[in-house]
């Protein structure tokens, strides 16, 4: 169902006032860092937090008109997913994702046969009998995905669903959220409030990106993360990105070039794929120079522009070799110059294989 | 230093019970607590405190989550008045209930008026009193639990599709349990101990109104003896009620 809405709240010296639409299917990424109002959006549109003024649509059916319409969250028909996974601790896994079908008024029978179906779409199906106390936090939060799934709701919102996660339990459960949220014949839309670029590259197809209540950015993906227009989507969300088919270690982009890095584990050879990397990790070298070192990626470039990015220069290429065109590149001042870098000047860029981080691709 | 008001302290709690143990006559013990006064004062306290507890958990509970989970500003003197019994001696407490339920209090005339139903110096009148001393602590208990636990599992059991209803008894309450055990167990020590309440508003008739405690008292005017052995039972109770419920408050954990 497509979701609208059009917020304005104030709390003290805080507000918010975004208008967003997530279309049928689709996912739309809340980017921002801490303070910036993404939970309070969620909240919003959860109906926990009433907004000062503002409409919430879902489909047909208008959840918010304030101030005198607001449907209280168990008649929504959304799915929250947070942080901590917040199981119930009394009740065991399956209880936990047969708990909102029991809610809507199903048998225990046909609510645990659900949630035992939810549970093995989650590849979790053997963690059924036990207590939340029982499980990891990786367990912990895929069990709650299924408990959100299971609500079948029109909307699902996502809190940060990854933060909370330690870093080998975060791709797998990424990969998790990637699946059921771009399975197909979906029509449920998703918004995914996080403050990692990489979680939104992996998951959204849209962005907005969120500044002290207000958006400061919004479009499609790939092009808010990889070609930021303001400076503050820039210093949160300013990343390299390649687009390729993936081919072992690496991608190889449309011209032939390619890049290597760490592939994620739910690369599939030959799939849409993208090289993920930080201005910060591209090294900048004379062009005359061939680095004989480590780093695997190479390529030639040009200087386009100079930007003073806090205490760091960004650099930004013109028509470099395959995928060199339009990367970021964050040097020192001092490296500016002593290489004497200025606009047009020839220079060969360095990435190092394992500051390149490699995800599916989906969309365009 | 602190040692030796500590000591001072403990002594302070620990010798009388010794006293008591001392001077009680371990080969009447039988005989005395077996008299059909000391049964009918056993019965009648075990039967008031359970009901007083019920009582206690069935209104109580609900109070709790109404205080601790609403956001008025008027609840931050409801929860001044429900501490009020705490604080205040029973024996005011007793006299409160007599001027509202007795004959001349207006609750009680109207009772008796329209239902022909007088409260005073009866069995009700021992409950009624023992749950109005004994529900601020079943509530402070609780309510505790709930501000410490926050309402974050019922946010979510919202956003999975449970009414208020459902949330409160699939998710507040079992989550509550442990504290409403312990809570529950010191509202029943409570209501067990109460004396000044019970003796202004229930008066002290055998078999209707003399609880443990005020045969305890009756006792130590005619018989110490058998006063003695009463309150040994007592005291017996309270051990029991700490070993087996552990209250948390009594325990100093959070």
């Amino acid at each position: 169902m497509t979701l609208r809405a059009e917020l304005e709240l104030s709390r003290g010296s805080f507000s918010l006032s975004v208008t967003v639409d997530v279309p049928e299917g689709t996912v739309l990424a809340v980017l921002g860092p801490n303070g910036s109002g993404k939970s309070t959006l969620l909240g919003c549109l959860a109906g926990l937090l009433v907004p000062d003024d503002g409409v919430v649509t879902l489909g047909e059916r208008t959840l918010t008109r304030s101030p005198r319409l607001q449907v209280q969250p168990h008649d929504r028909g959304v799915g929250l997913l947070a942080q901590d996974a917040l199981l119930f601790p009394h009740l065991s896994v399956v209880d936990n994702v047969a708990f909102a079908p029991r809610s809507r008024g199903a048998s225990r029978a046909e609510s645990r046969a659900a949630a035992r179906r939810w549970l093995s779409e989650v590849d979790a199906a053997e963690l059924a009998d036990r207590k939340p106390a029982q499980l990891s936090g990786g367990q912990a939060q895929r069990v709650a995905v299924a408990r959100a799934l299971a609500g079948e709701p029109d909307l699902l919102l996502l809190d940060e669903p990854l933060a909370a996660l330690d870093v080998d339990a975060a791709p797998a459960i990424r990969g998790l959220l990637r699946r059921v949220l771009r399975s197909p014949g979906n029509r449920r839309s998703t918004v995914l409030v996080t403050h990692d670029p990489l979680d939104a590259l992996a998951l959204a197809d849209h962005v907005v990106v969120l500044d002290g209540g207000r958006v400061v950015e919004r479009g499609a993906t790939r092009e808010v993360l990889s070609a930021p227009r303001t400076p503050f989507t820039a210093r949160i969300a300013g990343l390299n990105l390649v687009a390729g088919t993936a081919e072992g270690q690496g991608v190889r982009t449309a011209d032939g070039g390619l890049i290597s890095g760490i592939p994620s584990p739910d690369v599939v050879a030959g799939e849409p794929a993208v090289a993920v990397f930080a201005p910060g990790s591209v090294a900048v070298y004379p062009a005359e120079d061939t680095p004989a070192g480590s780093p695997r990626n190479t390529v030639a470039a040009a200087v386009g522009t100079l930007e003073p990015h806090g205490p760091v220069v960004r650099l930004r290429t013109v028509d470099g070799d395959g995928w060199a065109e339009g990367l970021s590149a964050d040097v020192t001042p001092a490296a500016v110059a002593e290489l004497a870098l200025e606009p047009g000047t020839p220079i060969r860029l360095a990435v190092k294989a394992t500051a390149v981080a490699i995800h599916p691709a989906f969309g365009k | 230093m602190l040692w030796i008001p500590a000591g001072l302290a403990l002594a302070l709690v620990v010798l009388p019970v010794v006293g008591l143990l001392a001077r009680t006559d371990y080969a009447r013990l039988p005989e005395l607590l077996t008299s059909s006064a000391s049964l009918n004062a056993l019965r009648l306290s075990l039967v008031t405190a359970v009901l007083s507890t019920v009582l206690c958990v069935l209104l109580g509970v609900p109070l709790a989550v109404v205080l601790a989970r609403s956001r008025s500003r008027g609840v931050r003197v409801l929860r001044a008045v429900v501490l009020l019994p705490l604080v205040l001696p029973p024996v005011v407490g007793g006299l409160a209930l007599l001027f509202l339920l007795g004959r001349n209090g207006f609750l009680g005339y109207l009772l008796d008026v329209t239902a022909g139903v007088r409260i005073p110096f009866t069995t009700t009148a021992v409950v009624i009193a023992q749950t109005f001393v004994a529900m601020p602590f079943l509530v402070v208990s609780l309510e505790g639990a709930l501000r410490g636990a926050g309402d974050r599992y019922e946010r979510v059991a919202a956003t999975l599709g449970a009414r208020p209803w459902t949330v409160f008894r699939r998710v507040t309450v079992p989550l509550l349990l442990p504290a409403l055990g312990s809570g529950a167990v010191l509202s029943f020590a409570r209501a067990l101990g109460e004396f000044g309440a019970t003796i202004t508003f229930a008066g002290s008739l055998e078999g209707v109104t003399r609880t443990l405690p005020l045969e305890v008292y009756n006792q130590a005017e005619a018989d110490v003896d058998s006063a003695v052995a009463l309150a040994l039972l007592l005291v017996v109770v309270a051990v029991v009620v700490i070993a087996v419920a552990r209250p948390r408050a009594l325990e100093g954990r959070p």
